[in-house]
């Protein structure tokens, strides 16, 4: 979100006049542990793409096939969404994935 | 705007208050029927049966559902109206929030009933204190006339584009509601000049979508909240204008704190609703044993007219103010605010506010009892006795 709403500018009964507009609202700034892969271990399963409940984990189609892995994709994390909740890393059957905690700042 | 013509009828309130409903033309009316209020809904649902009023009758299955279907119906564009009391205001607690949260324009009358335990269907004014601070504009009516003017008042008001808030008309259950009284039932066409129906709360629109309700994460919720009170609190302007314009149209002249022989008294009473009539029985009794004792009554509740209060008591001694509600182990409800009220104020001599509690649950509290209660507050005036508050009218 750029600028936040001063409560004259909310529209009435704070409703949500432009459609979609949640893809503004930077999820990523809730999170306290960030997910990191192990592309050795990772056999591009899809699993975490599918469990993500916020979208975050994004699917990309490889220019060449990877004899290792099981489909064609890559995968890649949108951290502007990702809030950390941890449940690629719980659900990938390889364990590729653990969750590194966020540094102070 | 042409004066209103008007035919003077002997009808129970709660048909009133329906017919008023009638003549404001509403398109939806989704209700379910409670003691004291199902006079209003059933002569309602007659109307829409018979095909003298073309209007939707939802007939829901809980007062929860009846208002979640006024604030649906409100939000297709709909003239929305409704009616409860008691355990079904309770039961509406937490829609009613959202018809204000989401800016929804629908009147309710509500016949004010106490709450259970133990049960009761007679009226005070229990339901709508423990229903206080929902952000509706909240008037009490006093007579049928007043109800029926109200509801008419409530609609154009609710629907300003200044304003767009939800509104209740409080009738006391019973006392008000049951009673046949003479009432002016204005023309149609005048109360329809006097309060077309305007649109300008979010409308479910498929040409224009928008999502209504959503979530008020902790950066939007304060700026949601600060806007309906705003919205609230100037409302006060627009009811002090519409009670103007209804004087003009109707030549009956309302005001947000009504005053009766108070400007010279030294002792005033202050009352809502129904029983105000029996303290003006009281005080004019009283005046006449040339005891200096007015009455103050409070027909706004909702944004609480705080000036108009304070310039009506600036000159009491002491004030006594009648609750048919009690905050327990708190206070009075109106005495509370009438209280901070005057704490706030710049006022250099602030009277001291005794606060009494009765006519719980349709017990009656007689013009007598008003004489009595008079007498017992210059006896703790005597001896230096300012109680937080006392039940009265009650046995040992």
């Amino acid at each position: 979100m750029s600028k936040l709403p001063g409560w004259k500018e909310l529209p009435l009964g704070a409703t949500i006049t432009e459609p979609g507009n949640a893809t503004e609202y930077e999820t990523g700034l809730w999170r306290s542990a960030h997910p990191v892969t192990d592309e050795t271990k990772c056999i591009a399963c899809g699993v975490c793409w599918a469990f993500c409940p916020d979208a975050s984990r994004v699917q990309y189609k490889r220019k060449k096939p990877n004899p290792q892995a099981f489909t064609d994709y890559y995968y890649d994390f949108n951290m502007f969404f990702c809030k950390g909740c941890g449940i690629c890393a719980h659900e990938c059957p390889m364990g590729a994935i653990t969750m590194v905690a966020e540094e102070r700042q | 705007m042409k004066k209103a013509t008007h035919e003077r009828v002997a009808i129970e309130v709660s048909i009133a208050i329906s017919e008023a409903a009638r003549l404001l033309d509403v398109d939806v009316v989704s209700a379910y029927p409670i003691t004291p209020q199902t006079h209003i809904v059933e002569h309602l649902a007659d109307m829409v049966n018979n095909g003298e009023l073309d209007a939707e009758y939802i007939p829901v299955e809980s007062e929860h559902s009846a208002m979640s279907a006024c604030i649906g119906a409100s939000a297709a564009g709909a003239r929305t109206f409704t009616a409860t009391s008691s355990q079904g205001l309770a039961l509406m607690h937490e829609t009613l929030f959202i018809a204000s949260g989401m800016r929804f324009p629908i009147v309710m009358v509500v016949a004010n009933r106490s709450l259970s335990a133990p049960l009761s269907i007679w009226g005070d004014h229990s339901d709508i204190m423990a229903n206080r601070d929902i952000g509706w504009v909240q008037f009490f009516a006093e007579n049928g006339q007043e109800a029926l003017d109200l509801t008419i008042i409530a609609y154009r008001v609710a629907e300003d584009k200044r304003v767009v808030l939800p509104a209740i008309v409080n009738i006391d259950g019973f006392t008000v509601s049951h009673v046949t009284e003479p009432v002016f039932m204005p023309d149609q066409a005048s109360v329809l000049e006097f309060a077309p129906h305007k649109m300008f709360q979010m409308l479910l629109d498929p040409d224009r979508p928008v999502m209504m309700g959503p979530v008020g994460i902790p950066e939007i919720y304060t700026e949601a909240k600060m806007a309906l009170d705003i919205a609230l609190l100037e409302s006060r302007a627009v009811i002090d204008e519409t009670f103007g314009e209804f004087a003009k149209v109707f030549g009956r002249k309302y005001s947000a704190v009504e005053k009766y022989k108070s400007d010279d008294a030294d002792i005033v009473i202050v009352t809502m609703g129904g029983i105000s009539e029996t303290a003006m029985t009281a005080v004019d009794r009283m005046r006449k044993r040339r005891k200096k004792v007015g009455l103050v009554r409070l027909r706004l509740w909702r944004p609480f007219p705080f000036d108009d209060l304070r310039d009506a008591l600036k000159k009491a001694k002491v004030l006594i103010v009648f609750d048919r509600a009690l905050s327990f182990g708190g206070c009075g409800p109106v005495a509370s605010e009438i209280r901070a009220n005057l704490y706030n104020s710049k006022l250099k001599r602030k009277p001291p506010v005794f606060s009494f509690v009765g006519a719980l649950s349709g017990r009656d509290f007689t013009a007598d009892q008003f004489a009595e209660l008079v007498e017992k507050v210059e006896g703790y005036i005597k001896k230096g006795i300012l109680p937080e508050y006392e039940i009265v009218g009650v046995r040992e």
